[in-house]
Protein backbone atom coordinates (compact mmCIF):
# COMPACT_ATOMS: atom_id res chain seq x y z
CA UNK A 1 0.00 0.00 0.00
CA UNK A 2 2.88 2.14 1.15
CA UNK A 3 4.64 2.15 -2.41
CA UNK A 4 0.99 2.80 -4.29
CA UNK A 5 1.04 6.16 -2.42
CA UNK A 6 4.37 6.82 -2.78
CA UNK A 7 3.85 6.07 -6.64
CA UNK A 8 1.41 8.41 -6.73
CA UNK A 9 2.94 11.92 -4.86
CA UNK A 10 5.84 10.54 -6.99
CA UNK A 11 4.25 10.86 -10.52
CA UNK A 12 2.53 13.98 -9.16
CA UNK A 13 5.36 15.86 -7.80
CA UNK A 14 8.75 14.84 -8.98
CA UNK A 15 8.21 13.35 -12.25
CA UNK A 16 4.94 15.66 -12.99
CA UNK A 17 4.03 15.34 -16.40
CA UNK A 18 4.25 19.17 -17.37
CA UNK A 19 7.10 20.24 -15.48
CA UNK A 20 9.57 16.94 -15.60
CA UNK A 21 8.20 15.94 -19.49
CA UNK A 22 6.50 18.82 -21.26
CA UNK A 23 3.63 16.57 -21.85
CA UNK A 24 0.52 18.11 -22.47
CA UNK A 25 1.70 21.61 -22.53
CA UNK A 26 -0.60 22.69 -25.25
CA UNK A 27 -4.02 22.41 -23.58
CA UNK A 28 -1.66 23.90 -20.51
CA UNK A 29 -1.27 26.88 -22.08
CA UNK A 30 -4.26 27.29 -24.12
CA UNK A 31 -6.77 26.31 -21.42
CA UNK A 32 -5.15 28.20 -18.37
CA UNK A 33 -6.30 31.53 -18.60
CA UNK A 34 -9.47 31.34 -15.99
CA UNK A 35 -9.03 29.23 -13.17
CA UNK A 36 -12.90 27.74 -13.26
CA UNK A 37 -12.02 26.52 -17.23
CA UNK A 38 -8.56 25.13 -15.76
CA UNK A 39 -10.48 23.09 -12.95
CA UNK A 40 -12.94 21.38 -15.54
CA UNK A 41 -9.96 20.24 -17.65
CA UNK A 42 -7.97 19.15 -15.37
CA UNK A 43 -10.28 17.12 -13.74
CA UNK A 44 -11.64 15.94 -17.20
CA UNK A 45 -7.65 14.93 -17.40
CA UNK A 46 -7.62 12.75 -13.90
CA UNK A 47 -10.84 11.10 -15.34
CA UNK A 48 -9.23 9.96 -18.23
CA UNK A 49 -5.47 8.86 -17.50
CA UNK A 50 -7.02 7.07 -14.38
CA UNK A 51 -9.02 4.83 -16.61
CA UNK A 52 -6.84 4.60 -19.74
CA UNK A 53 -4.14 4.18 -18.05
CA UNK A 54 -5.05 0.06 -16.45
CA UNK A 55 -7.29 0.07 -19.83
CA UNK A 56 -4.50 -0.07 -21.71
CA UNK A 57 -2.17 -2.34 -19.49
CA UNK A 58 -4.99 -4.96 -19.90
CA UNK A 59 -4.77 -4.29 -23.95
CA UNK A 60 -0.93 -4.40 -23.85
CA UNK A 61 -0.57 -7.94 -21.31
CA UNK A 62 -3.20 -9.75 -23.15
CA UNK A 63 -3.51 -8.33 -26.56
CA UNK A 64 -0.23 -6.84 -28.00
CA UNK A 65 2.94 -8.26 -25.81
CA UNK A 66 4.48 -11.46 -27.94
CA UNK A 67 3.04 -14.96 -27.03
CA UNK A 68 0.26 -12.64 -24.54
CA UNK A 69 -2.63 -14.23 -27.30
CA UNK A 70 -1.49 -17.70 -26.30
CA UNK A 71 -4.87 -17.63 -24.53
CA UNK A 72 -7.01 -17.71 -27.19
CA UNK A 73 -4.65 -20.80 -28.55
CA UNK A 74 -1.17 -22.28 -28.86
CA UNK A 75 -0.60 -21.29 -32.39
CA UNK A 76 -0.84 -17.65 -30.93
CA UNK A 77 1.77 -18.32 -28.74
CA UNK A 78 4.61 -16.70 -31.17
CA UNK A 79 2.31 -13.74 -32.66
CA UNK A 80 3.66 -10.13 -31.47
CA UNK A 81 1.03 -7.36 -32.23
CA UNK A 82 3.57 -4.80 -30.30
CA UNK A 83 3.96 -2.39 -33.75
CA UNK A 84 -0.36 -2.06 -33.22
CA UNK A 85 0.69 -0.73 -29.99
CA UNK A 86 0.10 3.07 -31.08
CA UNK A 87 -3.03 2.68 -32.93
CA UNK A 88 -4.59 0.23 -30.60
CA UNK A 89 -3.90 3.01 -27.36
CA UNK A 90 -4.81 6.28 -29.25
CA UNK A 91 -8.28 4.46 -30.30
CA UNK A 92 -8.91 3.65 -26.54
CA UNK A 93 -8.19 7.26 -25.58
CA UNK A 94 -10.29 8.82 -28.21
CA UNK A 95 -13.35 6.51 -27.51
CA UNK A 96 -12.94 7.49 -23.88
CA UNK A 97 -12.71 11.17 -24.68
CA UNK A 98 -15.70 11.12 -26.61
CA UNK A 99 -17.49 9.55 -23.71
CA UNK A 100 -16.22 12.37 -21.34
CA UNK A 101 -17.31 14.71 -23.82
CA UNK A 102 -21.10 13.02 -23.97
CA UNK A 103 -21.12 12.70 -19.74
CA UNK A 104 -20.40 16.37 -19.21
CA UNK A 105 -22.33 17.61 -22.51
CA UNK A 106 -25.28 16.09 -20.24
CA UNK A 107 -24.61 17.45 -16.89
CA UNK A 108 -22.76 20.57 -17.43
CA UNK A 109 -23.66 22.41 -20.65
CA UNK A 110 -21.93 25.53 -18.97
CA UNK A 111 -18.85 23.60 -18.49
CA UNK A 112 -19.34 21.91 -21.78
CA UNK A 113 -19.61 25.85 -23.75
CA UNK A 114 -16.49 26.82 -21.99
CA UNK A 115 -14.41 23.78 -22.70
CA UNK A 116 -14.98 24.34 -26.37
CA UNK A 117 -12.48 22.96 -28.69
CA UNK A 118 -10.34 21.67 -26.31
CA UNK A 119 -12.58 18.61 -25.21
CA UNK A 120 -11.96 17.00 -28.52
CA UNK A 121 -8.48 17.89 -28.07
CA UNK A 122 -7.98 15.57 -24.55
CA UNK A 123 -7.53 12.88 -26.85
CA UNK A 124 -4.32 14.72 -28.57
CA UNK A 125 -3.08 15.29 -25.10
CA UNK A 126 -0.05 14.38 -24.93
CA UNK A 127 -0.11 13.21 -21.12
CA UNK A 128 -2.69 10.70 -21.59
CA UNK A 129 -0.64 8.93 -24.69
CA UNK A 130 2.60 9.49 -22.99
CA UNK A 131 0.88 8.53 -19.38
CA UNK A 132 0.04 4.93 -21.43
CA UNK A 133 3.61 4.59 -23.03
CA UNK A 134 5.59 5.62 -19.92
CA UNK A 135 3.76 2.64 -18.03
CA UNK A 136 4.56 0.13 -20.46
CA UNK A 137 8.09 1.37 -20.50
CA UNK A 138 8.60 1.27 -16.81
CA UNK A 139 6.86 -2.45 -16.24
CA UNK A 140 4.18 -1.49 -13.92
CA UNK A 141 1.64 -3.91 -12.63
CA UNK A 142 -2.41 -3.31 -13.00
CA UNK A 143 -2.60 -1.13 -9.36
CA UNK A 144 0.63 0.87 -10.16
CA UNK A 145 -0.35 1.80 -13.45
CA UNK A 146 -3.53 2.74 -12.15
CA UNK A 147 -1.81 4.41 -9.48
CA UNK A 148 0.55 6.19 -11.98
CA UNK A 149 -2.56 7.04 -14.19
CA UNK A 150 -4.25 8.83 -11.11
CA UNK A 151 -1.20 10.69 -10.07
CA UNK A 152 -0.01 11.59 -13.07
CA UNK A 153 -3.52 13.21 -13.63
CA UNK A 154 -3.34 14.91 -10.10
CA UNK A 155 -0.04 16.39 -11.12
CA UNK A 156 -1.24 18.09 -14.46
CA UNK A 157 -4.86 19.39 -12.05
CA UNK A 158 -2.13 21.04 -9.69
CA UNK A 159 -0.16 22.61 -12.40
CA UNK A 160 -2.61 24.05 -14.48
CA UNK A 161 -4.61 25.27 -11.40
CA UNK A 162 -1.60 27.09 -10.40
CA UNK A 163 -0.70 28.21 -13.56
CA UNK A 164 -4.24 29.74 -14.14
CA UNK A 165 -4.12 31.30 -10.87
CA UNK A 166 -0.92 33.50 -11.56
CA UNK A 167 -2.36 34.53 -15.15
CA UNK A 168 -5.38 36.24 -13.81
CA UNK A 169 -3.56 38.13 -11.10
CA UNK A 170 -0.93 39.03 -14.15
CA UNK A 171 -3.79 40.91 -16.11
CA UNK A 172 -3.18 43.53 -13.64
CA UNK A 173 0.71 43.96 -14.04
CA UNK A 174 2.30 45.96 -16.91
CA UNK A 175 3.89 43.12 -19.49
CA UNK A 176 6.40 44.18 -22.53
CA UNK A 177 4.33 43.65 -25.60
CA UNK A 178 6.68 41.06 -27.13
CA UNK A 179 5.79 38.50 -23.77
CA UNK A 180 2.33 39.03 -23.45
CA UNK A 181 0.62 36.02 -23.33
CA UNK A 182 2.79 32.84 -24.62
CA UNK A 183 6.56 34.45 -23.96
CA UNK A 184 5.30 35.03 -20.21
CA UNK A 185 3.62 32.10 -19.74
CA UNK A 186 6.61 29.93 -21.03
CA UNK A 187 8.90 32.12 -18.14
CA UNK A 188 6.16 31.40 -15.16
CA UNK A 189 6.28 27.79 -16.59
CA UNK A 190 10.24 27.52 -16.18
CA UNK A 191 9.64 29.37 -12.82
CA UNK A 192 7.03 26.65 -11.40
CA UNK A 193 9.27 24.08 -13.00
CA UNK A 194 11.61 25.35 -10.78
CA UNK A 195 9.76 24.79 -7.40
CA UNK A 196 8.25 21.53 -8.12
CA UNK A 197 12.49 20.33 -8.28
CA UNK A 198 12.30 21.07 -4.73
CA UNK A 199 10.39 17.51 -4.11
CA UNK A 200 13.34 15.74 -5.88
CA UNK A 201 13.82 12.81 -3.28
CA UNK A 202 11.09 13.32 -1.22
CA UNK A 203 9.31 9.73 -0.03
CA UNK A 204 7.23 8.90 2.21
CA UNK B 1 -8.20 35.63 -36.76
CA UNK B 2 -5.89 33.45 -39.32
CA UNK B 3 -7.53 30.60 -37.97
CA UNK B 4 -10.98 31.92 -40.26
CA UNK B 5 -9.30 32.75 -42.97
CA UNK B 6 -7.41 29.30 -43.35
CA UNK B 7 -10.88 27.18 -43.06
CA UNK B 8 -11.64 28.91 -46.52
CA UNK B 9 -11.60 26.97 -49.48
CA UNK B 10 -9.26 28.98 -52.08
CA UNK B 11 -10.87 29.00 -55.55
CA UNK B 12 -7.69 27.83 -57.59
CA UNK B 13 -7.64 28.50 -61.31
CA UNK B 14 -7.01 25.86 -63.49
CA UNK B 15 -3.80 26.82 -64.79
CA UNK B 16 -1.48 28.24 -62.13
CA UNK B 17 2.25 28.36 -61.90
CA UNK B 18 3.74 25.69 -60.08
CA UNK B 19 5.26 28.43 -57.61
CA UNK B 20 3.03 31.12 -57.88
CA UNK B 21 3.20 34.52 -55.27
CA UNK B 22 -0.05 32.42 -53.13
CA UNK B 23 1.69 29.20 -53.35
CA UNK B 24 5.27 30.82 -51.71
CA UNK B 25 2.82 32.58 -49.34
CA UNK B 26 1.62 29.15 -47.92
CA UNK B 27 4.62 27.66 -47.41
CA UNK B 28 6.85 30.82 -46.35
CA UNK B 29 4.04 32.08 -44.15
CA UNK B 30 4.03 29.54 -41.12
CA UNK B 31 8.36 30.31 -40.84
CA UNK B 32 7.82 33.29 -39.73
CA UNK B 33 4.97 35.90 -39.79
CA UNK B 34 2.39 32.50 -38.60
CA UNK B 35 4.76 30.40 -36.63
CA UNK B 36 3.23 27.03 -35.76
CA UNK B 37 5.08 26.96 -32.41
CA UNK B 38 5.57 31.03 -31.15
CA UNK B 39 2.26 32.12 -32.46
CA UNK B 40 -0.58 29.74 -33.09
CA UNK B 41 0.94 28.00 -29.76
CA UNK B 42 0.75 24.49 -31.08
CA UNK B 43 3.12 21.29 -30.81
CA UNK B 44 5.13 22.88 -27.88
CA UNK B 45 4.05 19.14 -25.89
CA UNK B 46 6.41 16.85 -27.76
CA UNK B 47 8.83 19.87 -29.11
CA UNK B 48 10.72 20.44 -26.02
CA UNK B 49 10.80 17.09 -24.60
CA UNK B 50 13.67 16.21 -27.11
CA UNK B 51 15.95 19.17 -27.17
CA UNK B 52 18.25 18.70 -24.70
CA UNK B 53 21.18 17.59 -27.81
CA UNK B 54 21.05 18.83 -30.82
CA UNK B 55 21.10 15.42 -32.71
CA UNK B 56 17.64 13.59 -31.63
CA UNK B 57 16.10 17.04 -32.38
CA UNK B 58 17.27 16.92 -35.80
CA UNK B 59 16.10 13.14 -36.14
CA UNK B 60 12.90 14.67 -34.46
CA UNK B 61 12.20 17.14 -37.09
CA UNK B 62 13.11 15.14 -39.60
CA UNK B 63 10.51 12.55 -38.56
CA UNK B 64 7.89 14.94 -37.71
CA UNK B 65 8.08 16.87 -41.71
CA UNK B 66 7.53 13.20 -42.66
CA UNK B 67 4.83 12.41 -41.29
CA UNK B 68 3.55 15.66 -41.34
CA UNK B 69 3.68 15.79 -45.25
CA UNK B 70 2.54 12.56 -45.68
CA UNK B 71 -0.36 12.79 -43.58
CA UNK B 72 -1.64 16.26 -45.19
CA UNK B 73 -1.52 14.20 -48.68
CA UNK B 74 -3.37 11.08 -47.97
CA UNK B 75 -5.96 13.46 -45.88
CA UNK B 76 -6.26 15.59 -48.62
CA UNK B 77 -6.67 13.01 -50.85
CA UNK B 78 -9.34 11.47 -49.10
CA UNK B 79 -10.88 14.80 -47.56
CA UNK B 80 -14.27 14.54 -49.85
CA UNK B 81 -14.54 10.46 -48.67
CA UNK B 82 -14.39 10.92 -44.82
CA UNK B 83 -17.70 11.58 -43.04
CA UNK B 84 -17.53 14.66 -40.98
CA UNK B 85 -18.27 12.93 -37.75
CA UNK B 86 -15.82 10.26 -37.28
CA UNK B 87 -12.97 12.43 -39.43
CA UNK B 88 -10.90 13.12 -35.83
CA UNK B 89 -10.26 9.24 -35.75
CA UNK B 90 -9.77 8.64 -39.53
CA UNK B 91 -7.10 11.75 -38.99
CA UNK B 92 -5.30 10.04 -35.74
CA UNK B 93 -5.83 6.50 -37.54
CA UNK B 94 -3.05 8.04 -40.88
CA UNK B 95 -0.79 10.05 -38.22
CA UNK B 96 -0.83 6.87 -36.24
CA UNK B 97 -0.02 4.65 -39.38
CA UNK B 98 2.84 7.25 -40.33
CA UNK B 99 4.22 7.36 -37.23
CA UNK B 100 4.20 3.64 -36.40
CA UNK B 101 6.23 3.49 -39.81
CA UNK B 102 8.68 5.83 -38.69
CA UNK B 103 9.38 4.38 -34.81
CA UNK B 104 9.83 0.98 -36.79
CA UNK B 105 12.50 2.52 -39.43
CA UNK B 106 14.06 4.20 -36.32
CA UNK B 107 13.83 0.80 -34.44
CA UNK B 108 15.59 -1.08 -37.53
CA UNK B 109 18.06 1.51 -38.77
CA UNK B 110 19.19 3.10 -35.76
CA UNK B 111 18.25 1.43 -32.28
CA UNK B 112 20.37 4.08 -30.05
CA UNK B 113 18.45 6.89 -31.36
CA UNK B 114 15.20 5.25 -30.61
CA UNK B 115 16.54 4.63 -27.20
CA UNK B 116 17.16 8.14 -26.76
CA UNK B 117 13.78 9.60 -28.34
CA UNK B 118 12.02 6.68 -26.41
CA UNK B 119 8.00 7.33 -25.64
CA UNK B 120 8.43 10.38 -27.46
CA UNK B 121 8.47 9.16 -31.20
CA UNK B 122 4.56 7.68 -30.48
CA UNK B 123 3.96 10.99 -28.94
CA UNK B 124 4.42 12.50 -32.76
CA UNK B 125 1.19 11.84 -33.12
CA UNK B 126 -0.38 13.89 -30.62
CA UNK B 127 1.43 16.46 -31.77
CA UNK B 128 -1.20 19.19 -32.14
CA UNK B 129 0.33 21.17 -35.10
CA UNK B 130 -0.34 17.57 -37.42
CA UNK B 131 -3.79 17.75 -36.26
CA UNK B 132 -4.96 21.22 -36.31
CA UNK B 133 -3.25 21.80 -39.94
CA UNK B 134 -5.06 18.75 -41.04
CA UNK B 135 -8.32 19.54 -39.25
CA UNK B 136 -7.62 23.43 -40.23
CA UNK B 137 -6.18 23.45 -43.90
CA UNK B 138 -5.89 19.80 -45.22
CA UNK B 139 -9.31 18.77 -45.45
CA UNK B 140 -10.29 21.78 -47.52
CA UNK B 141 -7.41 21.53 -50.02
CA UNK B 142 -6.19 20.15 -52.83
CA UNK B 143 -3.35 17.54 -52.15
CA UNK B 144 -0.30 19.68 -53.26
CA UNK B 145 -1.52 22.91 -51.56
CA UNK B 146 -1.61 21.16 -48.48
CA UNK B 147 1.40 19.40 -48.86
CA UNK B 148 3.39 23.16 -49.32
CA UNK B 149 1.38 24.10 -46.36
CA UNK B 150 2.15 20.71 -44.21
CA UNK B 151 5.99 21.78 -45.45
CA UNK B 152 5.91 25.27 -44.38
CA UNK B 153 4.62 24.59 -40.64
CA UNK B 154 7.05 21.08 -40.15
CA UNK B 155 10.02 23.54 -41.17
CA UNK B 156 8.79 26.19 -39.36
CA UNK B 157 8.34 24.04 -36.34
CA UNK B 158 11.62 22.73 -36.60
CA UNK B 159 13.49 25.90 -37.05
CA UNK B 160 12.19 26.68 -33.36
CA UNK B 161 12.80 23.22 -31.85
CA UNK B 162 16.21 23.20 -33.40
CA UNK B 163 17.33 26.76 -32.16
CA UNK B 164 16.14 25.76 -28.95
CA UNK B 165 18.12 22.79 -28.89
CA UNK B 166 21.14 24.39 -30.25
CA UNK B 167 21.40 26.98 -26.92
CA UNK B 168 20.47 24.30 -24.80
CA UNK B 169 23.19 21.89 -25.90
CA UNK B 170 25.49 24.84 -25.88
CA UNK B 171 24.65 26.46 -22.15
CA UNK B 172 24.11 23.05 -20.46
CA UNK B 173 26.70 20.74 -22.10
CA UNK B 174 29.04 23.00 -23.16
CA UNK B 175 29.06 21.13 -27.32
CA UNK B 176 27.33 21.20 -30.44
CA UNK B 177 26.72 17.78 -31.96
CA UNK B 178 28.97 16.38 -29.38
CA UNK B 179 31.80 18.33 -30.07
CA UNK B 180 33.41 20.43 -27.29
CA UNK B 181 33.19 23.76 -28.04
CA UNK B 182 33.92 25.38 -25.10
CA UNK B 183 37.95 23.28 -24.64
CA UNK B 184 38.80 23.81 -28.34
CA UNK B 185 38.49 27.29 -27.94
CA UNK B 186 40.48 27.07 -24.50
CA UNK B 187 38.14 27.42 -22.02
CA UNK B 188 38.13 23.77 -20.65
CA UNK B 189 36.66 24.46 -17.15
CA UNK B 190 33.32 24.73 -18.73
CA UNK B 191 30.68 22.89 -16.16
CA UNK B 192 27.67 21.18 -17.11
CA UNK B 193 25.13 23.70 -16.51
CA UNK B 194 21.81 21.72 -15.09
CA UNK B 195 19.49 24.63 -15.52
CA UNK B 196 19.73 24.37 -18.78
CA UNK B 197 19.60 20.59 -19.15
CA UNK B 198 16.77 20.02 -17.14
CA UNK B 199 13.48 21.08 -18.41
CA UNK B 200 13.37 24.61 -17.03
CA UNK B 201 16.27 25.92 -19.54
CA UNK B 202 13.96 24.63 -22.31
CA UNK B 203 10.77 26.72 -21.01
CA UNK B 204 13.01 29.58 -20.34
CA UNK B 205 15.07 29.58 -23.86
CA UNK B 206 11.46 29.16 -25.34
CA UNK B 207 10.08 32.43 -23.47
CA UNK B 208 13.10 34.18 -24.45
CA UNK B 209 12.91 33.07 -28.45
CA UNK B 210 9.53 34.19 -28.20
CA UNK B 211 10.06 37.70 -27.16
CA UNK B 212 12.72 38.30 -29.37
CA UNK B 213 10.86 37.13 -32.59
CA UNK B 214 7.34 38.69 -31.55
CA UNK B 215 9.14 41.84 -31.00
CA UNK B 216 10.62 41.54 -34.57
CA UNK B 217 7.68 41.12 -36.34
CA UNK B 218 5.40 43.40 -33.96
CA UNK B 219 2.84 40.31 -33.09
CA UNK B 220 0.58 41.30 -30.08
CA UNK B 221 -1.29 39.23 -28.02
CA UNK B 222 -3.75 40.20 -25.59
Amino acid sequence: MNEIINLIIKSAFMDNMVFAYFLGMCSFLAVSKKVSTANGLGLAVIFVLTCTAPLNWLIQQNILNEGALSWIGPEFATVDLTFLQLLMFIAVIASFVQLVEMIIEKFSPALYGSLGIFLPLIAVNCSILGGSLFMVQRDFNLQEATAFGFGSGFGFYLAIIALAAIREKLKYSHVPDGLKGLGITMLLTGLMGLAFKTFIGMTL
Amino acid sequence: MSEVKEKEVVKVKKSEALFSKRRRNILIDPLDDNNPVTIQVLGICSALAVTIKLEPTIVMSLSVVFVMIFSSLLTSLVRDYIPTRVRIIVQLAIIASLVTLVSEFLKAFNYEMFKVLGAFVGLIITNCIILGRLEAYAMGNKPYDSVLDALGSSVGYAWIILAVAFFRELLGSGSILGYKVFEMIGWSSFPTNGLFVDSIGAFIILGLIIWVQRSRNGYVEN
